[in-house]
């Protein structure tokens, strides 16, 4: 009973954080209260105020509304990421796990390799190779992020490879696809989903250090990290500018970190 | 031993074909270095002469072989935008990206190893509950605002530390080590709270075992029975985990090389991405690739020192 209420606890305070951060970021994507891209310099570093919640930047632009389109640039980027880390991860981790074989070691001794570099080294050579902007940060982190989605579903797959459901699936004339596919995919599901929680976190920090780094997300557009580096140079002054952008982030990776210890 | 060897070999093949791979990539990407450097307006003349003291006029498997055998010599070849030698350019500054890195995989133990074991002896305590919160928001922090976080705090409020006040391990290492400590806490805390939680769920599994109850019949402290009996089985899937944070760690000294102003590879790394310094961007990622294979080489053997039994399944 008192483990059952637990759980409970991290699934409700996740859910809280997690709606914290990316009900503001979805409005983002269609309203802000004003413009992120118009600089006021009559509101240069401007002090919090009614009309302005958290203040303004350096350059006059109002800190909520950046906030809520950098959440929302950020939200964009980690869901793409997994989405494609976990579609092309699934194909490769069900081919490699399914038939096995030399181009099963191949692509594993690959993989090992891939998969024992940091993300964030991996998306910064992408980057390097590719240049900066949104699509190519979102590609570079992307491709960074298959080896780890190829590693848990081959696993899986080659759990399942010789279970009695799959035997029983060929022996009823199954094709190779249908038996990858459909029957067990789904079984995958579960652990996938783990996965992916700790995916989109991962995600959204190394989406952070590369527009921090100054090769992600480039101005004018607002991301949470980008607007960190910015406003270490006000740092003494207003603080404020740092630490409403690294508290959203913060509150955003909590509440996901939170709903995915429920899972387990 | 034959298992050690093993793995030295494929780790030297390993860094073989990420150096392959980091030329062929660089070498795919669209765009002539002469005109960049020269620019647009630059007379054929001035191009293809430029062209030929770079050495892009020949074709990419010359340079390619030209390009390993300068590699294995340790020579990376000449940086486009600082004219000089690459190796000389990152000399001075690898040191500080490695000891900027083991000085936070030291803290990550020296916080995590203690913690745990306090947190799992007074198990579902006050102190074990707030350690256990503590935990749980510093593993969401990411190292660059913690260090932004740890600059407000510690840098301009409390004063313990000046802000980009870096000094070089050359001209004094007292003060140098003392500056480190900052970034090296920066990327420390995430890993120490992770570590925690790993060490934490071995130790409160480990003291329930009949060994940890036949230690303790035969008269050894609580403290004994954590550190001498218990802590080396907790260890055991911990290790894993550390190899990725010291990898990781690699790449959290590079970031929080920009928020404490240091210089280490991570800035001329940047710099040298945003003008398109091929060779030197090479050369720092061949660097970073050894030092984290070379990393994952001494988990691995770390791992078959503290747990004999994993020689018996090679």
């Amino acid at each position: 009973m008192g483990k059952n209420r637990r759980y409970d606890f991290n699934l409700i305070l996740g859910s809280i954080l997690t709606a914290i951060t990316t009900v503001p970021a979805l409005i983002g994507m269609i309203w802000t209260p004003y413009d992120t891209h118009t600089m006021n310099n009559s509101l240069k570093l401007a002090k919090a105020s009614l009309m302005h919640p958290f203040g303004c930047d350096n350059f006059g632009r109002d800190l909520l509304s950046r906030v809520m389109e950098g959440s929302a640039t950020t939200l964009l980027i980690g869901l793409g990421t997994v989405f494609i880390g976990v579609v092309i991860g699934t194909f490769i981790g069900a081919l490699t796990g399914y038939y096995g074989g030399l181009v099963d070691d191949i692509f594993m001794r690959f993989n090992d390799v891939m998969f024992s570099f940091p993300s964030l080294l991996l998306a910064l050579v992408f980057v390097a190779v590719m240049g900066s902007g949104k699509i190519q940060l979102l590609f570079a982190l992307g491709i960074a992020f298959i080896p780890s989605y190829v590693r848990i579903v081959r696993a899986e797959y080659v759990r399942a490879r010789n279970m009695d459901y799959v035997k029983s699936a060929k022996l009823a004339g199954a094709s190779d696809m249908r038996v990858m596919f459909v029957h067990i995919l789904p079984n995958t599901f579960k652990i996938l989903l783990n996965s992916v929680l700790i995916g989109f976190n991962n995600a959204v920090l190394a989406e952070a250090g590369l527009s921090f780094l100054g090769i992600g997300v480039q101005p004018p557009d607002a991301s949470l990290g980008r607007m960190l580096s910015d406003a270490q140079t006000y740092l003494f002054n207003r603080p404020g500018l740092a630490i409403v952008p690294g508290v959203t982030l913060i509150i955003m990776v909590l509440g996901i970190s939170l709903l995915g210890k429920r899972e387990k | 031993m034959t298992g050690i060897i093993k793995k030295i070999i494929s780790s030297i093949l390993t860094i073989a074909v990420v150096a392959c791979l980091v030329f062929m990539a660089f070498s795919l990407i669209p765009g002539d270095p002469a005109v960049a450097k020269l620019g647009t307006q630059a007379t054929p003349e001035k191009l293809a002469a430029l062209r030929e003291t770079m050495g892009l006029n020949k074709s990419v498997p010359a340079r390619f072989v030209e390009w390993i055998a300068g590699v294995v010599r340790g020579d990376f070849g000449t940086s486009y935008s600082y004219s000089m030698p690459v190796t000389k350019l990152i000399a001075d500054k690898l040191p500080v990206t490695v000891i900027l890195t083991l000085y936070s995989f030291i803290l990550m133990i020296a916080v995590s190893v203690p913690l745990a074991i306090v947190a799992a002896r007074y198990e579902n305590s006050a102190l074990d509950k707030t350690i256990q919160i503590l935990s749980q928001i510093t593993m969401s922090v990411p190292p660059f605002f913690g260090g932004i976080i740890i600059t407000l705090i510690f840098g301009l409020g409390l004063k313990l530390f000046a802000p980009g006040g870096y000094v070089s391990y050359s001209v004094n290492a007292g003060r140098f080590l003392g500056y480190m400590f900052w970034p090296a806490l920066a990327i420390a805390l995430p890993k120490v709270a992770m570590a925690f939680s790993l060490l934490y769920g071995g130790l409160t599994t480990e003291k329930r075992k009949d060994y940890a109850r036949t230690a303790y019949s035969r008269g050894n402290s609580t403290k004994d029975v954590f550190y001498k009996h218990l802590l080396k089985n907790a260890c055991i899937p911990v290790i894993t985990f550390f190899g990725m944070a010291l990898a990781d760690m690699i790449a959290g000294s590079i970031v929080i090389e920009q928020v404490f102003s240091i210089p280490g590879l991570g800035r001329i790394l940047l710099t040298s991405i945003q003008n398109r310094d091929y060779p030197v961007v090479e050369a720092i990622i061949v660097c970073i690739a050894v030092l984290v294979i070379v990393s994952n080489l001494l988990v691995d053997i770390l791992y078959r020192v503290i747990d004999p039994r994993i020689i018996t399944e090679d």
